[in-house]
């Protein structure tokens, strides 16, 4: 039981930057019906970034009291500036000409996108898997039967905070209301005087701003990363979005959490799990799409941002 | 001269020239080169019948190809001591990675164009990862080694010179034009292209789309079964690692260059990307090198030039350098043409519904 616990406690610290990331693709998909295969090299470029800031603090180590806080808000706000205007960038260099294009057209450019964006990663940092500096302090706490590491609950709170803010974003502004209107109808959106073009930019800054999150929050737990990383998670966010309804932002957060529990039973409980975990996962969108292509929340909620 | 009768004679000017380019240029490394080649534009001509032909991205490509590659390492080596002739193989591997087409598309089909791109990637991963985890099947990372050796008329092909193989690509590369011409003008074919440009209005013609899509799926899985073959063969190894995401996207980089839907397009484009991989790249380093700029090296920038190849083609030249007649039309007219953007509304808003 205990053990099962703790993997509950993994799986969620696993489950929230996956669900950060997924975030990104649901809001896209909705706005746009695109899969923005890129999107995980964003989160990459959000943890190289935040490196390069670390580096730039002079941070090599642990940190403490209230520079501990300063250090995580400099380096967390800069990766999010930086991630957001890299996906603005990409929406206008690559895909906002092919707006109307055959829906194929999209598709390949975003894996062209992800492809230039990991070669560049390789060449700033090379082909093998880097150091990302333990800022962190990680005192574990015990309890009842499962201990927390500080840096699990770092996790889960910003990711929590994050997609609260998202929500009140979303629901309680101006443009959260147009996004959700574009996402509704781009037509109509557009007749009723939405700037559509700029809403769409918006969703892809929030969206890789909060792979800029992700990307930080990954440096600081896994404590190394490399220019493929965005790869693999990005697939297994971009399943969690589908598992709870593509374009549903609660379903991202669900699915988010819920493949990061699935990825951490299975490396308990399935024989070599480590190794059968990306296995799983797949497994799992493929039974998804095939069962429930609308995810979880997808007919609940018919409403997609 | 006819305009059939002018193409004619440079066909067979190219005939004349490839089979006896063996015998001009004696560098054992061009004709390797060559036959390496080979093998890459059979992958393009048959991801080209499900991309180009059905309009189905698949982007788990390589996976086919793993499936003919491990199908010949495990039947025709030391491994499990079988050893099944290579001609045979060539029959048997293609079946295989069609079977393994329709397995993987018989649930999937149904998914909407973007999904089934990532459920094919999904594919693309678990086929390798299958292969590497299996370890006492297939040694895992290490791979299958000593693959037996193709032989005709008892000579066995050996590994001194690349003559042999390059005659046989270039034979199956023959076959692979002639089977993937003759599919693009029959009756399926004709099916294909229904479906790419319009799924819903195929339908409702009364085609068998799921019927015309696993054809495309399996066909195109059997060209990669053929190509895994001649090249296992030919390395006389296969590792888990030949077959990442990577290769996918080459092959996909290949045929979005040459021209989606273009025989020839796929030809050229993997020709071309083969050269700039094997030659262009290592050369240029070397010359770099020589000039005195030690710390470049330009094979490091491989992943950036498919990566600008699908964008740049994408945004400018979608139909590809030697496009397909049809396959332009439906690119350049998409994009201004009001009635197939209502087309695409409806479809989306349909398959939404649907789902």
């Amino acid at each position: 039981m205990d053990v099962f616990l703790q993997q509950v406690v993994n799986g969620l610290s696993l489950g929230g930057i996956y669900a950060l990331i997924a975030l990104g693709y649901t809001m896209v998909y909705g706005i746009i019906e695109l899969i923005n295969f890129a999107h995980g090299d964003v989160y990459t470029f959000g943890t190289f970034t935040s490196l390069a800031i670390l580096t730039g603090l002079g941070v090599s180590g642990e940190v403490h009291g209230p520079w501990l806080v300063a250090v995580v808000a400099i380096t967390l706000i800069a990766a999010m500036l930086t991630c957001g205007a890299l996906g603005v960038l990409i929406e206008l260099l690559a895909y906002r000409r092919l707006r109307n294009a055959p829906r194929l057209a999209p598709l390949i450019t975003a894996i062209g996108v992800s492809f230039i964006l990991e070669n560049v990663m390789q060449l700033w940092h090379g082909p093998s898997p880097i150091p990302f500096p333990q800022v962190v302090p990680n005192p574990s706490v015990t309890l009842g039967l499962v201990s927390v590491s500080a840096k699990q609950v770092l996790v889960i709170a910003l990711a929590l905070v994050m997609m609260v803010a998202l929500q009140l974003f979303i629901y309680n502004t101006k443009i959260g209301k147009a996004m959700r209107a574009t996402a509704q109808d781009r037509d109509a959106a557009q007749l009723m005087g939405i700037n559509v073009n700029t809403t769409i930019l918006v969703t892809f800054l929030v969206g890789s701003a909060l792979a800029g999150v992700a990307g930080f929050v990954s440096g600081v737990y896994y404590g190394t990363t490399w220019f493929f990383n965005g790869f693999e998670a990005g697939l297994k966010a971009f399943t969690a979005a589908v598992l709870g309804g593509i374009g549903n932002i609660l379903g991202a957060m669900l699915g988010g959490f819920l493949i990061g529990l699935i990825e951490a039973m299975a490396t308990q409980y399935v024989p070599q799990g480590a190794q059968w975990s990306n296995v799983v996962v797949f497994s799992v969108l493929v039974l998804v799409l095939i069962f429930r292509p609308s995810g979880l929340l997808g007919e609940s909620l018919p409403e997609k941002v | 001269m006819s305009r059939v009768a002018v193409k004619r004679a440079w066909l067979a000017v190219l005939g004349v020239v490839l089979v006896a380019y063996p015998y001009v240029d004696r560098n054992n490394a061009h004709v390797d080169f060559l036959a390496n080649a080979g093998a890459f534009i059979l992958l393009a001509l048959g991801l080209n019948i499900v991309v180009g032909f059905a309009g189905l991205l698949d982007l788990g490509y390589a996976a086919f190809f793993a499936i003919g590659s491990y199908s010949y390492a495990m039947l025709a080596s030391p491994q499990f001591g079988i050893h099944i002739p290579f001609w045979i193989m060539l029959l048997v591997a293609p079946a295989i990675a069609a079977l393994f087409g329709i397995l993987l598309g018989a649930p999937t089909l149904r998914l909407r164009g973007d999904y089934l791109a990532i459920v094919t990637l999904g594919f693309g991963e678990i086929v390798p990862q299958t292969f590497l985890n299996l370890s006492q099947y297939t040694n895992g990372p290490n791979g299958i080694i000593s693959l037996d050796q193709p032989s005709l008329f008892g000579h066995s092909f050996g590994f001194s010179s690349a003559v042999p193989y390059y005659y046989v690509l270039l034979g199956l590369i023959v076959i692979g034009v002639l089977v993937a011409r003759n599919l693009r003008e029959s009756r399926l074919g004709r099916t294909w292209m229904a479906i790419r440009e319009d799924e819903l209005a195929a339908r409702h013609m009364g085609i068998d789309t799921t019927v015309a899509k696993l054809s495309a799926f399996a066909l195109g899985a059997s060209f990669s079964g053929v190509a895994g073959v001649a090249y296992a063969a030919k390395l006389s190894l296969v590792s888990p690692d030949q077959f990442q995401f990577n290769v996918s996207v080459l092959v996909l980089s290949m045929l979005v260059l040459g021209g989606m839907g273009s025989i020839t397009g796929a030809i050229v484009g993997s020709f071309v990307l083969s050269f700039v991989n094997s030659f262009l790249l290592p050369q240029s380093t070397t010359l770099a090198h020589a000039a005195g700029l030690v710390n470049v090296d330009f094979t490091n920038y491989r992943y950036m030039i498919y990566g600008v190849i699908l964008v740049v083609m994408m945004l400018f030249r979608p139909e590809g350098l030697i496009p397909n007649r049809q396959r332009k039309a439906e690119f350049r007219e998409a994009a201004t043409d009001p009635v197939l953007l209502a087309h695409e509304q409806t479809e989306y808003e349909d398959s939404v519904g649907a789902g």
